[in-house]
């Protein structure tokens, strides 16, 4: 007697396969991989951010009036009325004989369209431009807050970017409010470091004047970190910007008070130094996210390209500043648009509850097929359980995230498995009755319920794949439970439970009790 | 244990007209529901906030409504979840900030009304709703042509379009009783009616594979009759996986708590009406689209024979006699 036939020998072996790949997600231990779990059932935040892109745009424009600035300076060109509004830059030449130079300065730029009109310019963007700008924006920010989360100490951070504007943020390892509040204070910082040179000139009037007065002059208005009453007026074009930064640490002051020692790149001392040594006696207003932080004094010439950033800090609030800056800027701000926060006790909760539901549906569908179907009912049964180990062993290997919905998927997965035995045996139990002998029976049994199997699994297989692609987050881990469980179902319930009558088919026809074996007289 | 008689043949056909009033009837009071009273849509599809808070004893919903009045949140929905130690607190606007957001609110406002854990909080602003809105919609229409083509594709296609009416009816029926019921309807909805028009499409499938069995084996002629073979034969299987499917979702319904409860409610309707309209609703469909037994077995005799044809062709072309 044959006992190991071919599908019996697949079944066995992808038991083994099951057991060996299921079993660290079920016990505690170190070893090979576990299921991963969904934010829903481990606790958590997942938040949709949306990159407002305009404003990469505005500062692209901002950044290039810079590089026109310095360059004019250098060469000692005179220029007139430099300032960037409505998506421009306009300024106006003073001297015709110097067109030619910054002519060929701005043709290096790419992406520009210049407007002349005799010794006034218009710069703008073009729309591709525009359009690269943006899209730089949103990859640059996925980047820039992926860092900031790594370095923040956050386990597994998951940072990817969804459609044209959207970054999806999924921290596992927040469990209390004020994880989860200082995870969004690193990820909202812009951390726009500029240092801008104070309106010696015209600060006076600063309490008089209106925005739109302060721009006329190519002047913002900025508040004070601490006190916003107290305003300074400063040039629109910062001098350096904190694409310069190579390091930033927190340190203390003489008073014993958190600061920021910052080290510029060589470009940026370069600048820096220079920009010290012809305005001293000034002031320099170090900027950070639009608010002033200090205006110190210029008392020499800087060189060696660092600086520091004092006043209104806490110690944290430092440290997080501090990782801002060395991550590097967000060329544009983000805004939340979806949040979902989980606490650890509730996932823990579901995990429970959808455990208690898994056990006593199993174990209620277990004795329904005993009690009906007799000794092939226990057959249904060891494919059911395999099914399960099968499962979530595919589920731990392919890393594929366990959710709430998911758990649900795997509770009707094994609905949908014994419906496959359920099929088959009624099947078998019309040709038994027909008369015929059970190897016939058996046989016949598999053959007709296949075709009736496979319509049925497939067309689920399709709802299934349209709720992958068209479902969000937690239903995109029922989808996928849902299709493993289909496909594994019928591993388990058509090859293995024929695997298994195959095996034992002398002995059930030596026994000749179909009430015995398939519950039928 | 066998508890249909497999012996009998059951006359459903015979009672045709019974079977699909009653239909119509629930159908159209499910549309006037649904238009009428309308879907209680959750956050997930109109934006809004939800926060589910756990106190340590029983929750003090009054005190809650009374702090939360002097604030933003006026307009909120305070109720009870699940227990009487928790509440959820549900209001329609969202926040875009990230610096202070409505955690950060709630976790001080919420201070006076005793020991509490925030435990789940789901914001979803307005255009992202919308958005989830439209996929959700596109998802069931998704479904419903991909089962359209491959019933049309693996049947005749009177068998399809009277499957996926059935469907129709299971989806719009179930969700008059979720209008009926008030539950509310966010993303985890949209799985469960899929799993429902999944579920009961295999019911179907089944009764029509049988059809098809009995329309190529047997010499019956007339359609009532092989509808009502086919039907009966397959009864016990539908009832059998029904139930068991029940069993599963009646455990989930019981034991899984609030937060799915929503998904098994619509399952378990689904489940019921799914297994109804497969049993009664789908065969007449197509006997009324006017499907033709005779019709049916000469054209497949016709490609049968023409399939006859065809191998008997190339057999002669392969032993070199064409």
């Amino acid at each position: 007697m044959k006992i190991f036939n071919f599908k019996l020998t697949i079944f066995i072996l992808s038991i083994i396969f099951g057991l060996i790949f299921a079993l660290p997600s079920f016990v505690h231990t170190n070893y090979g991989k576990k299921v991963n779990l969904g934010l829903d059932l481990q606790g958590g935040l997942h938040m949709l951010l949306g990159v407002n892109t305009h404003e990469a745009v505005e500062s692209k424009l901002k950044s290039i009036a810079t590089a026109i600035k310095h360059f004019s300076d250098d060469e000692e060109l005179l220029i007139d009325g430099l300032s960037v509004a409505d998506n421009s830059i306009v300024f106006t030449i003073l001297d015709e004989d110097e067109i030619p130079k910054i002519d060929k300065m701005l043709e290096e730029i790419s992406g520009l369209k210049i407007d002349k009109n005799s010794l006034d310019y218009t710069v703008t963007l073009t729309a591709e431009e525009i359009e690269k700008t943006k899209d730089y924006s949103v990859s640059q920010a996925v980047e820039t807050i992926r860092n900031r989360l790594d370095q923040f100490g956050l386990s597994e951070p998951t940072v990817l970017r969804q459609g044209e504007s959207d970054i999806v943020v999924q921290l596992p390892g927040i469990k209390t409010a004020e994880d989860e509040k200082a995870a969004r204070d690193l990820i909202s910082k812009p951390a726009n470091l500029e240092l801008m040179a104070v309106d010696e000139d015209r600060i006076d009037q600063v309490y008089n004047m209106t925005s739109a007065q302060a721009a006329a002059y190519g002047n913002l208005i900025l508040e004070d970190i601490n006190n916003p009453n107290k305003k300074y007026l400063v040039k629109e074009i910062p001098i350096l910007n904190g694409s310069q930064i190579v390091d930033a640490q927190v340190g203390f002051s003489q008073s014993n008070q958190p600061i920021i020692n910052f080290t510029l790149n060589s470009a940026g001392a370069r600048i820096f130094g220079d920009f010290t040594g012809k305005n001293v006696g000034k002031r320099l207003a170090i900027v950070l996210d639009g608010k002033v932080y200090s205006a110190p004094n210029i008392n020499e010439r800087i060189g060696g390209g660092s600086g520091q950033i004092s006043g209104g800090f806490t110690v944290v609030e430092a440290g997080n500043v501090a990782i801002a800056l060395r991550s590097g800027a967000l060329l544009a701000s983000v805004n939340l648009l979806e949040k979902r926060s989980v606490g650890p006790s509730l996932g823990a909760d579901s995990i429970k509850a959808s455990m208690i539901a898994l056990v006593s549906g199993t174990v209620l569908i277990f004795l329904f097929m005993l009690f009906y179907y007799r000794r092939a009912g226990v057959i249904a049964n060891i494919a059911l359980i395999a099914n399960v180990f099968i499962l979530v062993a595919i589920i731990a290997l392919f890393g594929a995230t366990l959710t709430l919905p998911g758990m649900a998927g795997i509770i009707l997965t094994i609905g949908m498995a014994i419906d496959a035995n359920v099929i088959i045996n009624e099947r078998i139990r019309e040709v038994l009755r027909a008369g015929l002998s059970v190897q016939k029976a058996i046989e016949d049994g598999y053959s007709n319920a296949l075709r009736a199997i496979l319509d049925a699994n497939i067309t689920t297989l399709l709802v299934a794949i349209v709720l992958y692609a068209y479902g969000t987050g937690p239903i995109k881990g029922f989808a996928v439970t849902i299709s493993i469980g289909i496909l594994t179902s019928m591993l388990t319930s058509i090859v293995g439970t024929h695997g298994i009558y195959q095996a034992i088919l002398p002995k059930i026809v030596k026994d000749k009790d179909n009430n015995k074996w398939f519950g039928v007289k | 244990m066998e508890i249909f008689n497999n012996e009998k043949t059951y006359n459903f056909m015979n009672k045709k007209v019974t079977f699909l009033f009653i239909s119509a009837i629930l159908f159209v009071a499910s549309i006037f529901l649904l238009l009428t009273r309308g879907l209680n849509y959750g956050i997930d599809f109109v934006g809004g906030t939800v926060v589910q808070v756990k106190y340590d004893n029983v929750a003090p919903l009054d005190k809650i409504r009374e702090v939360l009045k002097d604030t933003k949140y006026a307009s909120s929905t305070v109720s009870e979840f699940g227990s009487e130690d928790e509440v959820t607190i549900r209001f329609t606007g969202s926040s875009s900030e990230l610096t202070n957001d409505i955690s950060d609110d709630m976790n001080k406002i919420l201070v006076p009304t005793g020991k509490f854990e925030i435990r789940k909080i789901d914001m979803v602003g307005a255009k992202v709703g919308a958005e989830l809105r439209q996929k959700g919609i596109m998802a069931l229409s998704m479904a419903l042509l991909a089962m359209l083509i491959y019933i049309s594709f693996r049947f005749e296609w009177r068998f399809a379009v009277a499957s996926v009416l059935g469907l129709v009816h299971d989806v719009v029926i179930t969700l008059g009783l979720i209008s009926l019921f008030k539950i509310d309807v966010n993303l985890d909805m949209i799985a469960a009616i899929l799993t429902v028009i999944g579920y009961t499409i295999n019911d179907t499938i089944i009764v029509n594979d049988r059809i098809r069995e009995n329309l190529q084996s047997s010499k019956e002629k007339n359609l009532d009759s092989l509808i009502n073979q086919s039907v009966s034969r397959t009864l016990s299987r539908t009832i059998l996986t029904s139930l068991s499917t029940l069993f599963v979702v009646a455990t989930m319904l019981i034991f899984g708590g609030e937060i799915i409860y929503a998904f098994s409610f619509t399952l378990f309707v689904g489940i019921i009406v799914g297994t109804y309209s497969s049993i009664f609703v789908v065969s007449p469909f197509i006997k009324f689209l006017g499907f033709k037994i005779d019709v049916y077995r000469i054209k497949e005799m016709e490609k049968e024979k023409s399939r006859k044809e065809k191998e008997k062709l190339r057999a002669m072309y392969e032993q070199g006699r064409l």
